[in-house]
């Protein structure tokens, strides 16, 4: 029986969907919702909302119950993987869904944006994410990352009367199309050197030889080209500063962390389980990523004078940290690099709805020099802001230290020196920006033109700043919590 | 074995004591400054209970505090107490009171202020207790945002430039000690079977001797910036004038202190044939800040740097008296921070207090003040003495020893050393003398402008300065008359630093030999590994 008669369920095995149910459920909100918005066209958004935010929580709900899965590993003719490692980026996702749309419920209020289309956009785009993070067979990671991908291009152009947001729609579209293609064309050499696209088929067929071969390599590498820029490494980087700024910032909050965790998901799945026999032919070219993906991002972000663009490079080069991580090629590694997902995730969402808050009105006030004085003039958001700074930064005690600290301790034991050496002395360099702009909120008098602009906030846009606040400070405390999960959520199982 | 936290406790008292400081109304100034006040007390109250468990005597660390912090990468979070920590512990618990009180009439951001404090606070401590290296390090990094919130944030004119500057040299020295720490943890992987970051465990490590030398360099570096040393010190200066009053105690009396407490409890614990290999460019280092310090002090004329440029001649004292490696030398060394961060940190209140009276520091627009604020002429005067090192006052147990400890060793390093003895007598009386003594300024225009009373007369010192100074010159007095207490628990843990390093590296003075059973080699292992396992 051929690999593509298996994948289509043989009719001995029953068909299971229990581990798909997440993404059953968010598929099935943001139908009902595409529905509700034809049938019953309101300018009030809040049943959106509140939809929406209970498809997410539904979804996570059946995510908590597959933790304790004692079903087989992989379901569907090994198509979805029932795994911890599925489960925990799953709940990273879903939270950042979650606060994601509190955001952007107060976003869009104060931006006049408040379309029907948007929230099911998000929730497409959240079963895209969840889904590439369990899919255990090439084909579904390809189609999960369209499905993400496509309503990601959408929402980034969603304020399209604004020119700024449609350009970041195109080139986002057009370099993503493009690495859609790198990534197809990896599937193919990756089939056609094993002959299967299932990740654990894939495994077996490289271990069993002693070399890997020339079609197995040339897989590798166009996969990794094409993960690369759904995470932003560079030199693959180009279109996210673009896509950060002209994208509405609740849009931007809820993809740089969201779209980052599902590719690296996948990314880690990938290269950890179905290219692990390869792992000594990949760390290098990993390692080299990585370290220019931090250069390249801690130097742009220095010249920056926008604070979303800033973010953008930040997370080019907070992209190159996860990869010291996965660079490692061990156990130590992996864990490593999830719980630096974690982190960076409700950092980034964090700081992207103090972006959110801070700009007033849509993207108004995004300057860098709109900041100042910020923290006078609102203390609790210019201390938040504070927070995720210092842990993109890596400053104990916000989670962002022990988030570094744990991905170079693996690549140190791992033996890889020259990575560590220029990682460590970037995130010195990388301090300097992020520090600038808490001078900036702390020191520095806001310019009269910005002193009398009120900032306001409401429930929902607190929530998307405060919770990611708390987090980052108890896992920065208490970093056991996470990796506590992580002992077993790290491990893939098939 | 099982005890009450006492460490723990200490640490992360004023951590949560800034928790309900944080919900307390805005306006409630008061209730700000009293609340600080109290959790600053209870601290010291608390830190007293390590002194009273602390065991005269005792080898390696004590009342330590253990718990997992991350499994699977085997970070721990380990506190424990020695010779050399634990009066760095009490000096900081013992100073913060002082450095609330002192700050009492700040009007602007009061509880951010005491926020940053408390957070210092705990950051310090912690970096004295912590003997894991990861837990230190967070420590060490914790210190860094507080500390430039408070120069940044309630500085003087060019408090952002001071700020960014401290917190650029901090950090580039850091990530040094970073690399440095990580190294271990690798060579700890391969050599002991799990990768650690416990500092006892990797006292057993046998580092090859080049290795050991580049960690040697990785940790200085880090250190060196944050003690000063000359030529890493210039950060130091600006930060020390920038700051505010509290700030400036907070930074000279227990900040640097982090630097030379890593120096010891580090490179020379850790590393200790590199530091026998490195001995001769740190002490040129350490006599070139003492004289250095001391001839850019002589010629200032703004009265706090003046005090800035004299902590780097006397940290000068105490990494001389480091890597003297004589038991007189180390121990002297300890006691030469305990007292500069009395006399030093002292001598920064006394100035806050002076610019809250006269808006100067500039030593030429003052003048005669002994006659107009006797008492706190006389205060002055004494605390300046202490830093001077007048026999009877602590500052001259210290620098003798240090003195003694190095002359024993190697005489031309000493006979420097002692100019600097010399010259800080001469910039610390002639700061005291055009301040003090002579005509009253033309700037009695600017006395009067600036005066408080309905006279137009300075006002002397008030009750709650007395409060803050009194305790300062209590403890000066104290060690400057019975040291013994305080060597005597200092000195098991030198003499195992000491012995350890001496024996490794054949350089300093031996110690009083022991014809004990043990053969010289497991002396010396005993003694390079804290004196435990």
């Amino acid at each position: 029986m051929g690999p593509l008669a298996q994948a289509v369920a043989p009719s001995h095995m029953p068909i299971v969907l229990r581990p798909l149910l997440p993404e059953l459920i968010l598929v099935g909100t943001a139908l009902a919702l595409m529905l509700l918005d034809a049938l019953r066209p309101t300018p009030d958004q809040r049943p959106f909302v509140l939809l929406s935010l209970a498809g997410v929580a539904g979804a996570a709900a059946a995510t908590l119950s597959l933790w304790t899965w004692k079903g087989p590993g992989s379901v569907l003719g090994g198509m979805i993987a029932a795994d911890r490692f599925a489960v925990y980026f799953r709940l990273v996702i879903l939270a950042a869904a979650a606060l994601g749309i509190l955001l952007s419920s107060y976003y869009l209020d104060r931006a006049g944006e408040a379309r029907g289309e948007y929230y099911p956009l998000l929730l497409f785009a959240t079963a895209g994410m969840t889904l590439i993070t369990a899919a255990s067979d090439l084909i579904l990671i390809f189609l999960a990352l369209e499905i993400l991908s496509l309503s990601l291009y959408l929402l980034t152009g969603f304020s399209f009367r604004r020119l700024a947001s449609a350009e970041a729609s195109m080139k986002y579209f057009l370099l993503g199309a493009f690495s859609s293609a790198f990534f197809l064309y990896g599937i193919a050499f990756a089939y056609g050197a094993t002959g299967t696209t299932n990740l654990a088929g894939i495994a077996t067929a490289l271990a069993s030889r002693v070399n890997g071969d020339a079609l197995a390599l040339i897989a590798v590498g166009l996969l990794a080209v094409g993960f690369s820029f759904k995470i932003a490494a560079v030199p693959f980087h180009m279109w996210t500063p673009d896509a950060y700024q002209g994208a509405p910032t609740c849009v931007t909050a809820f993809m740089s962390a969201g779209t980052k965790v599902a590719a690296f998901g996948a990314f880690l799945r990938v290269f950890g389980v179905a290219f692990l026999p390869l792992a000594h032919d990949w760390r290098a070219f990993m390692g080299v990523l990585a370290a220019i993906s931090i250069i390249v991002g801690s130097v742009l972000a220095i010249a920056q004078t926008d604070i979303k663009r800033l973010l953008a490079y930040s997370s080019i080069a907070q992209a190159g940290f996860i990869l010291v991580g996965l660079s490692a090629g061990t156990q130590a590694g992996i864990q490593s690099a999830m719980f630096y997902l974690a982190v960076y995730a409700g950092t980034v969402l964090g700081a992207f709805a103090v972006v959110a808050i801070a700009s007033v009105r849509g993207e108004e006030h995004t300057a860098l020099s709109s900041y100042a004085g910020l923290a006078r003039r609102r203390p609790l958001l210019g201390l938040a802001l504070t927070a995720f700074l210092l842990s993109l930064a890596g400053i104990p005690p916000m989670a962002g230290f022990i988030a570094k600290v744990s991905v170079f301790s693996a690549a140190v034991q791992a033996g890889s020196w020259p990575l560590v050496l220029i990682a460590v002395l970037a995130s010195v360099a990388a301090a300097f920006f992020y520090i600038r702009v808490i001078v900036l909120m702390y020191m520095q008098d806001p310019a009269p033109e910005i002193e009398g602009v009120r900032i306001e906030s409401d429930p929902a846009g607190w929530a998307a700043v405060l919770a990611p606040a708390f987090l980052t400070v108890v896992f920065g405390i208490l970093p056991g919590l996470l990796f506590g999960l992580l002992r077993t959520a790290s491990v893939v199982r098939f | 074995m099982h005890h009450f936290p006492w460490l723990t406790v200490v640490t992360f008292t004023p951590l949560a004591g800034a928790v309900p400081l944080a919900l307390l109304p805005k306006r409630a100034l008061n209730l700000h400054r009293i609340w600080g006040m109290f959790v600053t007390v209870l601290t010291f109250g608390l830190s007293l209970g390590i002194l009273a468990q602390f065991r005269t005597g005792t080898l390696g660390f004590q009342l330590v505090d253990h718990a997992v912090w991350v499994r699977s990468l085997n970070f721990n979070y380990t506190l424990g107490v020695d010779g050399v920590s634990l009066f760095l512990v009490l000096l900081t618990t013992f100073l913060m009171p002082a450095g609330i009180l002192v700050s009492w009439k700040l009007e602007h951001q009061v509880k951010n202020y005491f926020l940053a404090f408390l957070a210092l606070e705990t950051a310090m401590i912690g970096s004295f207790l912590a003997i894991d290296l990861l837990l230190f390090f967070f420590f060490f990094e914790a210190l860094l945002f507080p500390m430039y919130l408070i120069i940044g944030g309630w500085g003087s004119e060019r408090r952002i430039h001071a700020a960014i500057k401290f917190f650029l040299y901090t950090m580039a020295g850091s990530a040094f000690l970073l690399l440095g720490i990580l190294f271990l943890y690798f060579l700890s992987g391969s050599q002991l079977g799990r990768a650690t970051f416990d500092y006892r465990a990797l006292q057993h490590l046998a580092i090859a001797t080049t290795t050991a030398r580049w960690l040697f360099l990785a940790f200085f570096v880090a250190f060196a910036v944050k003690t000063p040393l000359v030529p890493l010190h210039t950060w130091l200066p600006e930060a020390h004038t920038e700051a505010p009053t509290a700030g400036s105690l907070a930074l000279a009396a227990v900040v640097i202190k982090v630097g030379a407490y890593g120096l010891i409890r580090f490179n020379l614990g850790l590393f200790p044939e590199a530091s026998g290999y490195f001995r001769t460019l740190v002490l040129v280092l350490a006599v070139v800040g003492i004289v250095y310090g001391a001839t850019v002090a002589l010629i200032q004329s703004d009265l706090k740097r003046l005090v800035a440029y004299s902590s780097v001649s006397h940290m000068g004292f105490v990494v001389l008296g480091i890597f003297a490696f004589s038991l007189q030398g180390l121990t002297g060394g300890v006691l030469t921070m305990i007292n500069h961060g009395l006399s030093t940190g002292g001598l920064f209140l006394l100035v806050g207090m002076l610019y809250d009276r006269l808006h100067t520091r500039d030593l030429n627009r003052m003048g005669g003040l002994a006659a107009v604020i006797p008492a706190y002429a006389g205060v002055f005067l004494f605390v300046a003495l202490s830093s001077i090192g007048l026999p009877g006052l602590n500052g001259f147990v210290g620098e003798f020893l240090v003195i003694l400890g190095t002359f024993i060793v190697t005489k031309p390093y000493a006979v420097v050393a002692v100019t600097g003895v010399v010259l800080s007598a001469i910039y610390l009386l002639w700061g005291y003398q055009r301040a003090m003594h002579g005509a009253l300024p033309v700037a009695g225009g600017a006395t009067n402008g600036h005066g408080n009373g309905s006279s137009g007369r300075l006002k002397d010192l008030e009750l709650r300065e007395y409060f803050v100074i009194v305790p300062i010159m209590a403890a000066i007095l104290f060690i400057g008359i019975y040291p013994k207490p305080i060597l005597s628990r200092i000195e098991p843990t030198t003499y195992t630093i000491v012995g350890c390093v001496q024996m490794t590296t054949n350089k300093g003075a031996p110690l009083p030999a022991s014809n004990g059973p043990l053969s010289a080699e497991s002396l010396r292992r005993l003694l390079c590994t804290s004196g435990g396992p």
